[in-house]
């Protein structure tokens, strides 16, 4: 309909200053979301103790790779890193797959006690116990400086099964009906014939999951109370930030007064900032037709 | 013949049938128990456990020895000193993003169904979702470098001559509701306008043509056309918008409040957090957080039958 009208009908004037208006302020609004990206990306390729005078907005003004070195070299920051890998890729599979695995059956109008079921999910979707009593519990279930707490309790998301459901019912029943006649059980059904054709929901809600998994620092912070090698690298990143952004807020840093120990905090931050958040700059632009309907089902879904 | 069998069927539906149909379908339900049992102690065991915000609880012992203590911790919270900051906080930046931050992504939503060129609109998409995916850890390093005196903002201002000497927005509390109510709307400013454009392209195309034919406006096709159709997707949105008032995004406020701008940054959830975490006071903070859940609850009530009333809208048609 757009391409129809541009070429018939002729623009005018005022529509013309319109669209020029839009570009500029669509243009204005990209740069605003890139740019905090390139600033970190650009600070961090310069020399840390040259980059914490600022300053340095569009290129790097002391070019050095040393930043990364620090952070290469350093084994509590590795050790960090490997926690996340971990929990991103142990953490992100459970989830999709025990959801997809929970709505299968609920997507199906004959499920015995399916009406309770989603009565039970929707109540969790609007009432939760909080932070104590969930705190209480993983310490009874010795969740507290455990790996799995980053796997367990996030094994079960009800708000990424209504996507599921949503999905699931647009698969055609011809395709399993089929599939029952020559006597497959329900479970080969879902392993064989509905996993493999819900690729794009999987990709969404392996993103979502993913995301969070990979951006978690409460967690750290919250349940890792004794175990500082189990600490997610964004956990470490948020004390770092923490201590580095209270001296910055308590008084104004000049060349005078930079320790060697802030450097090299710095030179961590500003490389680790970048390592974290380039894999999701790489990755989520290629879900975006996936992940922009599973957003609709989520929110218009009653 | 076959009218019999079809009474006969029918008559069966009691308790035994349902028992039968139940074990024709075990496979099916061997799959989705599992998630229910999953929701039973991840979701409705903590639940139980707010019991202690009506008993003095300590983590060395269980909760049926900690004695009952009634309705002392809501009091306690009512006459806390903090109780009035911490609630004019939390409604402060709430009531920030409600009323200046809920058009925004509706007006991002508009003018980016405007764009004519198909690649740009989608670039301008993709670009204006990059902050939503990024961890409140990181936008708050760069916010406390940038807000710093010696940032990146300060130099901007200066340049443009809008302030004389650097100010450490971070270090003076005055600032934090607007600088929480900004970073926020510039995090989610996309994200949040996904579901609008969805509701936007599902309008009818024929009714732009027929009201182009008769000579409107962009402006009078925007007003009488896409407003009115995508109402039931903002009436909702609203509604769980204005449910979660005593909500904070708890992951901001923590990575941008310091000791310094506390009196303006402490909000329920930060509270909650500081009182049972960092205090190890666990019944006072459950408390807490129990009157904020029921707060939340009374609000999505009367926001459902406010939006149902004026509207004839609701979360659940």
């Amino acid at each position: 309909m757009r391409k129809t009208r541009s070429s018939k009908i002729k623009r005018s004037t005022g529509t013309l200053i319109f669209d020029w208006a839009n570009t500029i302020f669509m243009l204005i609004i990209c740069f605003l979301c890139i740019y905090p990206i390139w600033y970190v990306v650009v600070n961090s390729f310069n020399d840390a103790h040259d980059a914490m005078m600022g300053g340095i907005y569009w290129w790097p003004r002391m070019f050095s790779l040393e930043n990364y070195r620090t952070v290469f070299a350093d084994n509590r920051v590795l050790q960090a890193f490997k926690v996340t890998i971990a929990k991103t890729v142990i953490g992100t599979s459970v989830n999709v797959f025990f959801t997809a695995m929970v709505a299968y059956p609920m997507s199906k109008n004959y499920l015995v006690g399916r009406k309770f079921y989603m009565a039970m999910g929707t109540i969790t979707m609007f009432f939760s116990g909080g932070l104590i009593p969930t705190f209480i519990l993983f310490k009874k279930l010795n969740l507290l400086n455990n790996f799995m707490v980053y796997v367990i309790p996030a094994a079960f998301n009800f708000f990424n099964l209504l996507i599921f459901i949503n999905f699931f019912n647009e698969i055609p029943p011809a395709l399993e009906e089929s599939a029952r006649i020559d006597g497959a059980t329900d479970w080969k059904i879902f392993r064989s014939i509905i996993l493999p054709l819900s690729k794009p929901v999987l990709a969404t809600i392996a993103l979502f999951a993913g995301v969070g998994q990979w951006n978690d620092w409460f967690g750290g912070v919250m349940y890792m109370t004794t175990r500082m090698d189990l600490e997610p690298i964004q956990t470490y990143l948020y004390r770092m930030v923490a201590q580095v952004g209270s001296n910055q807020v308590a008084g104004s840093i000049s060349a005078g007064n930079i320790s060697a120990q802030s450097t090299t905090s710095t030179a961590i931050k500003l490389a680790t900032m970048v390592i974290t958040t380039l894999p999701i700059c790489l990755v989520y632009p290629f879900l975006q037709k996936y992940f922009v309907k599973g957003v609709m089902v989520g929110a218009v879904k009653e | 013949m076959s009218r019999t069998r079809l009474v006969k069927t029918t008559q069966k539906s009691g308790f035994k049938y349902t028992l039968k149909k139940f074990a024709r379908q075990k496979y099916l339900q061997m799959m989705v128990i599992p998630g229910i049992i999953w929701m039973l102690i991840f979701n409705f065991i903590p639940m139980g456990g707010i019991i202690i915000a009506f008993k003095k609880y300590k983590i060395t012992r269980t909760i049926a020895e900690a004695p009952w203590v009634g309705l002392k911790y809501f009091q306690d919270f009512f006459q806390d000193s903090n109780f009035t900051s911490v609630m004019t906080n939390t409604l402060g930046i709430s009531f920030l993003k409600l009323i200046l931050g809920f058009p925004l992504p509706i007006i991002f939503a508009l003018l980016i169904n405007e764009i004519r060129n198909v690649k740009f609109k989608k670039f301008a998409q993709t670009i204006s979702y990059l902050p939503h995916f990024l961890s409140w850890v990181v936008l708050g390093g760069i916010l406390t470098t940038w807000l710093s005196k010696t940032g990146v903002i300060n130099d901007f201002f200066v340049w443009l001559g809008i302030i004389k000497e650097p100010i450490s927005f971070l270090g003076k509390p005055e600032y934090f509701w607007g600088l929480a109510f900004i970073s926020d709307s510039w995090k989610e400013l996309g994200w949040s306008a996904i579901i609008y454009l969805a509701a936007i392209s599902g309008v009818d195309t024929q009714m732009y043509e027929a009201a182009t034919v008769d000579g409107a406006t962009k402006m009078q096709k925007i007003r009488y056309i896409t407003l009115p159709s995508i109402a039931g997707t903002v009436a909702i949105m609203l509604i769980l918008q204005v449910s979660s008032l005593l909500n904070s995004n708890f992951d901001q406020i923590m990575n941008l409040k310091n000791s310094i701008n506390i009196a303006r940054s402490q909000v329920i959830d930060t509270y909650v957090y500081q009182v049972g975490m960092t205090q190890g006071n666990y019944s006072y903070a459950t408390a807490v957080g129990l009157f904020k859940s029921i707060v939340a609850l009374i609000l999505l009530v009367i926001a459902n039958k406010t939006c149902k009333k004026l509207l004839g809208r609701s979360l659940y048609r």
